[in-house]
């Protein structure tokens, strides 16, 4: 039971995680409709500029934090003018290859910039685990799921209070709509980009300090398509509970079925959820339930 | 002079050789690759087996993504199915390698039904990822039913013969390569002017018109699965046996990307697209490959930044067609060829 107990608390932890990055996926496809295949690519270019801000220049770790934001916003506005403008209206499949083709190119630049080998991140948080009394939870995990929390609860504000954030909203609603009232669309593109990329990379870094850096590191992003698919797409409140659904699912597959099947069942469970959700309830908990059935 | 080129019947419209010069240049060509291997040597035709497995695939995924419209992030893993379908057959059942050919395509083809199944709910973005978790998944079976197909270490398989005549050098393969290739794409050329051609297209232009038509998307939709992934499992199944080996790095998520690389930048829609992406796709990197040998010679340091700089070129190469020529390849070749065919008066 202890062990239960133990595994679920790490899968909540695990899940908050994956509930601010699944943010990032739902911030872009809720004001632009589009999936963002290249958040893990994202992901790891924020962890390694935080990285390199944090080794090489020696800066505190918030000024570092903060150059990766900054960077981050920059990204995305650079980004969606260049890549993802021109394929406004065209198919689903162009859409979905460019963010792929996309997520290649950083993945490459990543490589030739930082050489492909492991790396650790160095010590930020305490590294007590601390302990519940019934379970523990490890420093990294800790202080992911913290900064998780707090990201995603300052995009909820943003989304909630803001003027911008109101209109990012009217956007994602009806595009015609928030036009005639005045709102630029395309800066709202631009915007969510930016916010997507942002959710993105802080998900990199809590990552890189959990696991250690890699070029690898972004393909977790691709795990937590499930998250966002059980949330329903364009649910900011179904991507953070997916998040956790998720990561105690994972991490009790692992528990119980890697015996059976001799490891490697944690990286691939979070797939055949994905499978079953579409089978059974493609719009997920809190989607929009417009999807065109065939 | 021949000005424009003008049919008078539908019959001439859809017809494969469209003049004589088509049927000159064409048989031009296939003279053209049965010389090739007397003349080159054994990395070049190393290259052109690898294209011709390419074109294989990438016709497939053509009909089921640029004609049919259904998009597939997990063409590697039929091509997958095949291959390992091929090595467990002659290795363990001892088949002959002419009866696995097939039956890796027929079970690949089994698999494509299965994966093809949530096509009939969900479309689109949900299909997509839907194609991308049965990709992963089948790596993962790849790994972990060992006594199937040994894990990472993988199945090493002997050359396939005919009637003596061991096909072990890539001079010796690429015949078959070749042969396999141009049955391959007088199929697909074939099944595009059918009746299940042009329902394909009409579900990729608007399903439910298509359905009103008395186009059954059920019957279509998976038949375009199961073909596509037929041409994927004979292709995976060639390969391993060129290769003599599979193992489940053969067969990475990034293939299913590669392929569809190989259709967007050849052109969506285009028998000829994909045969143009493959060999487009498969030289690009290889060309890299020639320019850092040369380049490390004089400029050592250069050499190491030329693995990553083909993750950029490939990257790039989707996103600037994506962008600024969404027709592919094809098209330009449209293009060109229109040129020459109404010089000089193009009004």
């Amino acid at each position: 039971m202890d062990i239960f107990i133990q595994v679920i608390v790490t899968g909540i932890a695990t899940g908050g995680v994956y509930g601010l990055i699944a943010l990032g996926f739902v911030l872009i496809f809720k004001a632009t409709g589009i999936l963002n295949l290249a958040t893990g690519a994202f992901m790891t270019l924020g962890a390694y500029i935080c990285l390199t801000v944090l080794g090489r220049f020696g800066a505190p770790f918030w000024v570092a934090f903060l150059c990766t934001l900054g960077f981050a916003i920059v990204m995305g506005i650079v980004l969606e003018r260049i890549i993802l403008r021109p394929l406004i209206g065209e198919p689903i499949i162009s859409v979905v290859m460019v963010t792929i083709g996309l997520s290649s190119i950083l993945q490459g630049l990543t490589h030739v910039i930082w050489s492909p080998e492991y790396r650790s991140f160095p010590e930020i948080f305490p590294p007590e685990p601390l302990d519940l009394g019934f379970a523990i939870v490890p420093s990294g995990l800790l202080w992911g799921f913290v900064f998780a929390a707090l990201g995603t609860i300052v995009f909820i504000l943003i989304f909630k209070l803001t003027r911008t954030g109101v209109a990012m909203r009217a956007t994602a609603s009806d595009q015609q709509a928030a036009l005639s009232m005045g709102i630029s669309v395309r800066w709202i593109f631009a915007l969510s980009w930016s916010y997507g990329a942002v959710a993105a990379v802080i998900g990199g870094i809590v990552i890189g300090n959990i696991s250690g850096i890699s070029i690898y590191l972004g393909d977790i992003g691709l795990k937590v398509l499930a998250v966002i698919i059980l949330g329903g797409l364009d649910s900011i409140g179904g991507a953070i509970l997916g998040g956790l659904i998720i990561g105690i699912l994972e991490n009790l597959a692992g528990l119980y079925l890697d015996p059976v099947f001799g490891g490697g069942v944690k990286d691939v469970a979070p797939f055949f959820i994905l499978v079953l959700i579409i089978m059974i309830r493609p719009y997920g908990l809190f989607g929009k339930k417009i999807i065109e059935r065939v | 002079m021949r000005c424009g080129d003008f049919k008078e019947s539908y019959i001439k419209d859809e017809g494969i050789f469209q003049s004589i010069f088509v049927k000159f240049w064409l048989g031009l060509f296939i003279l053209f690759l049965l010389i090739l291997p007397l003349v080159a040597d054994a990395y070049v035709l190393y290259v052109a087996n690898l294209i011709g497995f390419a074109i294989i695939g990438a016709v497939g995924l053509n009909i089921l993504t640029g004609f049919t419209g259904q998009i597939s992030l997990g063409h590697a893993a039929f091509v997958g199915v095949g291959g390992y379908t091929a090595a467990i057959l002659i290795t363990r059942f001892d088949f002959s390698f002419w009866l696995a050919l097939p039956c890796a395509g027929f079970v690949a083809a089994g698999a494509g039904l299965i994966i093809g199944i949530p096509s009939l709910r969900v479309k689109g973005l949900y299909l997509c990822m839907a194609t991308l978790a049965a990709q992963f998944i089948f790596e993962f079976i790849f790994i972990h039913w060992e006594s199937m197909t040994h894990g990472i270490r993988g199945i090493n398989i002997p050359a396939p013969t005919l009637g003596g005549f061991t096909l072990d050098t890539e001079k010796r393969f690429y015949f078959l390569t070749l042969v396999m290739v141009v049955i391959a794409v007088t199929f697909a050329r074939n099944l595009i002017r059918s009746k299940v051609g042009r329902a394909f297209v009409a579900i990729r232009d608007r399903d439910l018109a298509a359905e009103i038509m008395g186009i059954s998307l059920f019957r279509y939709k998976l038949t375009a699965f199961a073909i596509s992934s037929f041409y994927a499992g004979v292709a995976g199944a060639l390969w391993v046996s060129f290769m003599r080996i599979v193992t489940p790095e053969h067969f990475p998520f990034h293939l299913s990307i590669q392929y569809l690389a190989m259709v967007i930048v050849g052109g969506m829609g285009s028998v000829l697209g994909s045969i143009f992406g493959a060999v487009f796709m498969i030289l690009t990197p290889e060309a890299l490959n020639v320019l850092s040998a040369a380049l490390s010679k004089m400029l050592p340091a250069i050499g190491q930044l030329f693995i990553p700089m083909k993750a950029v070129v490939f990257g790039a190469l989707i996103v600037f067609f994506l962008i600024f020529e969404p027709l592919g390849l094809a098209e330009i070749w449209r293009r060109i060829k229109t040129f020459f065919l109404l010089w000089p008066f193009s009004y």
